[in-house]
């Protein structure tokens, strides 16, 4: 099994196209931490403006936490994207490229393969995600310095330093967790198509169609949207409550759990009886 | 002698479309079987079927005297394959993907033996380049390269030589016979080249629609009844002259300004011939009409018959 994983982390970590995901965060962080750098003042006076008459705000409020939150808020949309463009060649890259027939024809367990690929998968998603959590404070550290977070959604907080680094730590755990769920659906259509295009336009069409329609017919469909992933794939933000409890996120947790097993198992016992006419 | 290959009855049904049909055929240890039909006539869906790529609808698969279906593992891990177009991971090594198929088939001191079946394919000198530069020439015999990776005893080639030039076809042709002579290795090719067949192959197979239509030994096939014989020569009408009285008169078929056509087995060609030359007939060239190519055609019109 380890053999298998090794294997698979050897094929997509050889694949240009892995490198796409880690290019892409690098840039786009950079490119944000560089703007907020040059412009962040301007843009932050604004943001507070209808604030300042009845608050009075001292110290430096961009800092590597605010400026980390924000990048959170801006790459909700494009990691699922970078993670599909992985997870959902895995499978369909190889009837794609017609190996499934070199690879098949070994004398390896299916379902072995599939528990391996998904590994494989998801140690990209978790690469993925540390390089954002590396970015965002090691370049947000140097560039503006700790200091405390100001949080802006229904209502106003302002979290001290040294009560965010956790609250960090499990907006990223939970983010991972978002992204693995997005993965394992990603794996799933891989499964079912022979070409990877399939998959990646499919991952990203549904998050996005799911989340519109929810909005859209947010009371039509009020019944089942708790039973939507999409409809948590936000919950992160709900870490930098300041009375933040666990049991504020279980629900959601226990969601992206359930789908993840979901289209896991959907993938096994799909793929376990898959003819390869590839 | 337990067959290496034991087919029993196997069908795969895609709706209403039979792909095979109630298929039986034995692989002997030691053969070159042929596995020989036109395209679409089902080839590729069985062997799928001998390397668990696809599931039967019905019927038996027996490995090594092993049940595919209850003892995957242990029968594959004896097999070698090379289906259709020879794939791999072309963004890595030659080198590099025997690795990743050695390490899943448990090859031991795999890199001495990826640098025994490189020399043996003649790739050693292209080991570290990437697959996507390779030729189909040198991508097939890569493909075999594969196939030989785990030291299996029985190999099975799916169309090997398809789109190959004649100089790559004979190499591979030469190739299957060296394994089958030196490394004692039961090979199933299938074809629908019927030269290819005819060649190399010492058993055989003749499917159509799914279903086998005569299996047996390539040469009792071919020379198990009469075939015409074309004898060009200078002028017909003395031959017509000599035969009369004899045997040959009523295996005389027919004859053009410049031949003659008898219907007669293979064992009788030098007799007819040294008879003829006797007679003082000037013989220019003796062709046999009657090939696997025929057989195959007569068995697979007849087919469409019924």
């Amino acid at each position: 099994m380890r053999q298998l994983i090794n294997i698979e982390l050897y094929k997509i970590f050889t694949k240009p196209r892995t490198y796409i995901g880690f290019g892409a965060i690098f840039i786009i962080i950079v490119a944000i931490e560089i703007g907020i750098k040059i412009k962040g003042d301007e843009m932050f006076a604004m943001l507070i403006e209808s604030l300042s008459d009845k608050f009075v705000f001292e110290g430096k409020l961009i800092n590597m936490y605010g400026v980390a939150y924000i990048i959170l808020n801006t790459l909700w949309i494009h990691v699922p994207i970078l993670v599909a463009l992985v997870t959902g060649d895995l499978l369909a890259g190889e009837a794609n490229s017609g190996t499934y027939r070199i690879l098949l024809t070994r004398p390896i367990s299916r379902i072995k393969l599939i528990i391996s690929k998904f590994i494989a998968g998801w140690v990209y998603t978790l690469l993925l995600i540390i390089l954002m959590i590396l970015l965002s404070t090691v370049v947000g550290w140097i560039l503006f310095g700790p200091g405390d977070l100001l949080v802006m959604t229904t209502k106003v907080s302002i979290l001290s330093s040294d009560d965010v680094i956790w609250r960090f730590f499990s907006a990223y755990g939970y983010g991972l967790l978002c992204m693995t769920t997005v993965g394992a659906m990603s794996y799933l259509l891989s499964a079912l198509s022979d070409n990877s295009i399939g998959p990646i336009i499919g991952t990203i069409a549904m998050i996005i169609g799911i989340t519109v329609i929810s909005t859209v017919g947010a009371s039509l469909l009020k019944p089942v949207l708790p039973f939507f992933f999409t409809t948590y794939l936000t919950s992160w933000q709900k870490f930098f409550e300041p009375d933040f409890a666990i049991k504020m996120v279980s629900h959601d947790i226990l969601i992206q759990f359930i789908y993840i097993f979901g289209f896991f198992f959907i993938t096994l016992f799909y793929f376990r009886k898959k003819d390869i006419l590839s | 002698m337990e067959p290496y290959i034991d087919i029993k009855n196997l069908s795969k049904h895609y709706g209403d479309i039979k792909a095979v049909d109630g298929l039986s055929m034995h692989v002997m240890p030691g053969d070159i079987y042929g596995f020989l039909g036109p395209n679409g006539s089902g080839k590729s869906t069985t062997i799928r079927m001998l390397l668990s790529l696809i599931r039967p609808t019905s019927g038996q698969i027996f490995l090594f005297g092993h049940d595919l279906a209850v003892d995957r593992y242990r029968t594959l891990s004896r097999v070698g394959a090379l289906i259709e177009k020879p794939d791999f991971y072309s963004y890595l090594t030659a080198r590099k993907n025997l690795e990743i198929l050695g390490r899943l088939s448990k090859v031991h001191n795999l890199k001495a033996r990826i640098d025994e079946v490189l020399v043996m394919v003649g790739l050693l000198d292209r080991a570290q380049s990437r697959v996507r530069t390779f030729s189909l020439g040198m991508k097939q015999r890569l493909g075999i390269a594969q196939a030989l990776l785990h030291k299996p005893d029985l190999i099975i080639l799916d169309e090997p030589t398809n789109g190959l030039d004649p100089q790559g076809q004979k190499e591979i042709r030469d190739l299957v016979k060296t394994l089958s002579q030196e490394g004692n290795i039961t090979i199933l090719i299938s074809s629908h080249v019927l030269y290819e067949i005819e060649q190399i192959a010492n058993r055989m197979v003749i499917i159509s629609n799914g279903k086998a239509l005569v299996e047996g030994n390539v040469h009792d096939l071919i020379n198990g009844d009469d075939r015409q014989v074309t004898y060009i020569l200078e002028n017909p009408d003395p031959v017509r002259q000599v035969i009369l009285g004899t045997p040959w008169e009523t295996k005389f078929q027919k004859s053009s300004p410049d031949r003659v056509w008898f219907k007669i087995t293979k064992d009788e060609i030098p007799v007819l011939t040294a008879f003829l030359i006797e007679k003082g007939i000037r013989i220019y060239a003796i062709e046999p009409v009657r090939s696997l190519e025929d057989f195959f055609l007569q068995l697979t019109d007849n087919e469409a018959a019924n």
